[in-house]
């Protein structure tokens, strides 16, 4: 058996998942540009995302599959309301810096 | 069978009275004021006539033997219980108890009839004044207290009187309070008054402790019970007592507010200061008899203090220049005589001096009041005089007045001042001292009511621009009725009034060996009153130049007297000074500022820097706010992981079965993810 | 081959994370997130999600990422700034993501009865998630559709311009 042939442990794509976790948060705590944020917001939702679709594969439970889908709608629907929250706020404040935007009102 | 006699009302018709005219008075019209004022003290005194009555008229009453005649309408003692209890403890069990006895009777004629004639008076005297409502609520409310004092079936109920009384007192005295003098007065007494109640309150607890009960009639059996429990703790007791007694009935050393309290309305001092609420020292250490029987030493005591104060009192009323000072003291001193009658054990004796002192002294102050009244404000005695023909009426009922206080035959002062004398003439040695200061206290009240009867009345009119006038009959209508008591106040004499008052106060068989010995000291009695008439006679009517060459003479004496012995001032260094000194000092500066202040300004500390920390906090940074919801949910995921999983921690990640492990990352994974 | 391919797609999907996060300009940022999301899609389809793996693709590549490319252009937004900051999120923000890391890499990897993927394993086809969705799932799916329609108005609510609403000129 080559070394083509191995299969992955299911627990080397859960441990990606969690590294893109660590990295969305460590994104959504060090950029200051508010766009790059929502990036990393997006990132974690993304490694969620491979954990489930891991344990669907492990138990081939279609659930965790539709699961995945609906997180899907769900961040469509966030980034676009987000991203019209974000235009609105930069109409006013004319800044996409996190650090600039700390008060409730505008 | 009794009838029932409604005693609850006694109290609460004045109580009544208060209310109307205190809330409602300034808005009703003079003659409603007056109407409701003067009617409750009327009904209050016609339940207590009803109650005397009821307690002599023979009652339909039969027994295995036929008809009783000893049988009356209500047999004393008579007691009514609220049925609402007052305190209801395992172990203590207080009731709000009325109870009439003779004691209480005796006692509630003078201070309802005594008090009615001076709220009569009072429609006259205050005629005038702004705060004529607020005045007779003031009065009725002392009546509700007094009344309350006097009915008290326990000591509980007795103090709610007592200090009820000394707050009455207080707003009285001060009822002119826009008057500086007026209003310290009213604390003075008050203050003064609160030091004695400490030694009362001190006797109430010591007599829980040692009696488990407050009511008079289950200490009195508890006590006949033992009959060889005596001295020790209820010497104690009945010295706590005394205190009490001493600070309200103004007896040395805590008399020093009485002579202040005349800055009161004259009526106020009549009713209050000479008749009813002094004398309540002396009506508990009568209804406490049994307690004072029991230690001769407390015994001792009170005689004692009672003898020095009626000495002392009688010194320093030579003395003065007010009218009201001067009768001041003499009340002082005349109350000291009913402590020494208490202190020999002659309870009949004080109390049938307490009534006497109480129709003649009430008249005293009405008729001084009538005085001033009629010389339009004037209060100094050195300004009076040649009244005798100029106000009559008020002349004659004074005189009556005079002759009784100096304890002349046939006036009633004499009986009763004799009674005492006689009985602490027989006490041994001690007794005799007391009684060669009695006779001396007897010459020197001659003496210096005297005097205020010829400075008065008699010679030159020392205020020549003043038009005396007489008052009008709403005044003098009592100085009649009180004249003609004091006149034959006395007649029941001392053997009649004890047999009354035996059931209560117990049989005094005080004879002596010595036959006609009682007669022999009356007749002793009197001439030396004789003499302090004579006296006043020679040097305040014939030679009035020389008491001020006497003065001129012994100057150090003469302002020794005048100023009272200096004993306000001593008080004001010894007590009052220091007193405000630690107020300053200690606690103003001490306790307020740096403890309670410090206490307060560490709470608003941390308050102020909790709010800065968390002002910071809340920054707004949303980085930061990300920084803490990781941090949180690491932690979470700690705990979740080490701390709420069954096994130990390393453990748990080999042997906690997958789905559930799964589900806790995924839980945590979604929430995060969710953010 | 799964082997290879895992490693291959795996190394992408961190590159694109960690570029992501090294990149100053958001659009930078957003093409590496394009990078990690296409990578993402061939790991669906190594784990079996054929549906998925292509959802992935035209919703979050196709979609979501234009929609933020489009902003990005439409606000012009340019390299990020050096502002103040924020001291937190270095103190406690870290460490606090090293010890998540480090909590859950620990789980993992000491999980027990994970398997393996392997290419023998069936790939779930789209009738049986279909069957799924459309029969056990119908109202959760409906629901969805409701929301993303909200979404649509919401989104379309704030980001229009309104009578008066200040606008600060450029």
């Amino acid at each position: 058996m080559s070394i083509l042939q191995h299969d992955v442990p299911l627990a080397w794509y859960l441990l990606l998942s969690a590294a893109l976790f660590s990295l969305g948060i460590v994104g959504f705590l060090f950029k200051r540009n508010i766009i790059t944020v929502f990036l990393s917001i997006e990132l974690m939702l993304n490694g969620v995302n491979l954990s489930f679709v891991t344990f669907a594969h492990q138990w081939h439970a279609v659930k965790g599959q539709i699961f995945v889908f609906f997180v899907m709608m769900v961040a469509a629907a966030e980034a676009a309301v987000g991203l019209a929250i974000i235009i609105a706020v930069f109409r006013v404040r004319a800044t996409l810096s996190v650090d600039r935007i700390d008060l409730m009102k505008l | 069978m009794n009838v029932p006699l409604h005693l609850w009302l006694i109290p609460l018709l004045p109580f009544a009275g208060f209310l109307l005219n205190g809330i409602l008075g300034r808005r009703l019209p003079k003659a409603l004021v007056t109407t409701i004022a003067l009617l409750a003290p009327l009904a209050s005194f016609a339940i207590v006539l009803f109650s005397a009555a009821a307690t002599y008229l023979p009652a339909e009453s039969r027994n295995l033997l036929g008809p009783d005649p000893a049988a009356r309408l209500v047999a004393l003692p008579f007691v009514e219980t609220c049925p609402l209890a007052w305190l209801n403890l395992p172990g203590l069990h207080i009731d709000f108890t009325l109870t009439l006895d003779q004691l209480s009777l005796v006692m509630l004629l003078v201070v309802t009839g005594v008090g009615f004639l001076i709220h009569i008076y009072s429609v006259g005297y205050m005629h005038s004044d702004p705060g004529y409502a607020r005045y007779f609520s003031y009065l009725n409310l002392f009546l509700f207290f007094m009344t309350t004092l006097v009915l008290a079936g326990n000591v509980l109920v007795m103090f709610v009187g007592w200090e009820g009384v000394g707050l009455a007192s207080y707003l009285l005295i001060g009822f002119w309070f826009q008057k500086p003098s007026a209003a310290s007065a009213g604390m003075k007494a008050f203050i003064v008054n609160r030091i004695g109640d400490f030694g009362f309150l001190i006797g109430i607890f010591l007599l829980l402790a040692n009696f488990g009960t407050l009511t008079f009639s289950e200490i009195a059996t508890k006590l006949t019970a033992n009959p060889a429990w005596t001295g020790g703790i209820l010497t104690v007791i009945c010295l706590c007592l005394l205190i009490g007694a001493t600070g309200k009935s103004a007896q040395l050393p805590l008399y020093v507010w009485l002579p202040d309290a005349m800055e009161g309305p004259t009526p106020v001092s009549a009713l209050i200061h000479a008749a009813t609420m002094v004398t309540a020292g002396v009506y508990m250490i009568a209804r406490f008899h049994f307690l004072f029987d029991r230690s001769p030493f407390a015994l001792s005591v009170v005689a004692i203090v009672g003898a020095a104060t009626a000495l002392f009192a009688a010194t320093m009323g030579l003395a003065q220049n007010d009218i009201k000072r001067v009768l001041a003291y003499s009340t002082i001193s005349q109350l000291g005589y009913m402590f020494l009658g208490c202190g020999v054990a002659a309870y009949s004796a004080a109390i049938f001096h307490l009534m006497t002192h109480a129709f003649f002294k009430a008249l005293l102050f009405l008729a001084a009041g009538s005085v001033i009244h009629a010389l339009g404000g004037e209060q100094d005695l050195r300004k009076m005089g040649g009244l005798r023909k100029k106000i009559p009426i008020t002349f004659w009922t004074m005189t009556a007045a005079v002759v009784a206080i100096a304890g002349i035959w046939p006036f009633a002062g004499f009986f009763s001042k004799d009674a005492i004398l006689y009985a602490a003439f027989l006490q041994g040695t001690g007794g005799k001292i007391l009684w060669v200061v009695g006779l001396v206290t007897a010459l020197l009240t001659a003496l210096y009511i005297l005097r205020l009867w010829y400075l008065a009345f008699f010679g030159e009119s020392r205020s020549p621009g003043v038009h005396a006038h007489e008052s009008p009959w709403s005044m003098l209508s009592p100085l009649v009725i009180l004249a003609a008591l004091s006149v034959c106040g006395g007649w029941i004499g001392i053997e009649r009034f004890s047999a009354f008052l035996s059931p209560v106060l117990g049989v005094r068989s005080a004879e002596s060996a010595t036959p006609h010995l009682e007669l022999y000291l009356s007749i002793l009695a009197v001439a030396v009153a004789v003499e302090g008439w004579l006296i006043a006679d020679k040097y305040y009517r014939r030679k009035t130049e020389r008491p001020a060459q006497i003065a001129a003479i012994l100057p150090g004496l003469y302002k020794l007297l005048a100023n009272k012995y200096y004993v306000d001032e001593i008080y004001n260094y010894v007590f009052v000074r220091p007193l405000l000194v630690i107020s300053r000092y200690v606690l103003s500066w001490v306790v307020d500022g740096a403890i309670l202040g410090g206490a307060a300004w560490l709470l608003g500390g941390i308050a102020t820097f909790g709010g800065a920390i968390l002002q910071r906090w809340q920054s707004g940074n949303i980085r930061s706010y990300a920084a803490w919801l990781t941090a949180g949910a690491a932690v979470l995921l700690l705990f979740v992981l080490l701390v709420s999983s069954p096994h130990s921690w390393s453990l748990s990640f080999f042997h906690v079965e997958p789905i559930h492990k799964v589900s806790h990352i995924a839980v945590t994974q979604l929430t995060q993810a969710g953010h | 081959m799964h082997l290879i391919l895992f490693f291959l797609f795996a190394g992408f999907c961190l590159a694109g994370a960690i570029n992501l996060l090294l990149q100053t300009h958001p659009i930078s940022s957003a093409l590496s997130l394009i990078v990690v999301m296409t990578s993402l899609a061939v790991l669906y389809l190594l784990l079996g999600a054929e549906f998925l793996a292509i959802a992935q693709i035209i919703v979050y590549a196709g979609a979501i990422m234009v929609l933020f490319v489009f902003v990005v252009m439409l606000l012009n937004a340019g390299r990020e700034e050096r502002t103040l900051g924020s001291r937190a999120a270095g103190v406690i923000g870290l460490p606090a993501v090293v010890v998540l890391l480090a909590l859950l890499a620990t789980v993992i990897l000491h999980a027990h009865g994970l398997g393996a993927s392997s290419a023998s394993q069936p790939i779930t086809d789209t009738k049986e998630l279909s069957a799924v969705l459309f029969r056990d799932l119908l109202l959760p799916f409906e629901v969805t559709s409701v929301l993303i329609l909200i979404a649509i108005l919401g989104a379309v609510a704030l980001a229009r311009l309104g009578n008066g609403e200040r606008t600060v000129s450029k």
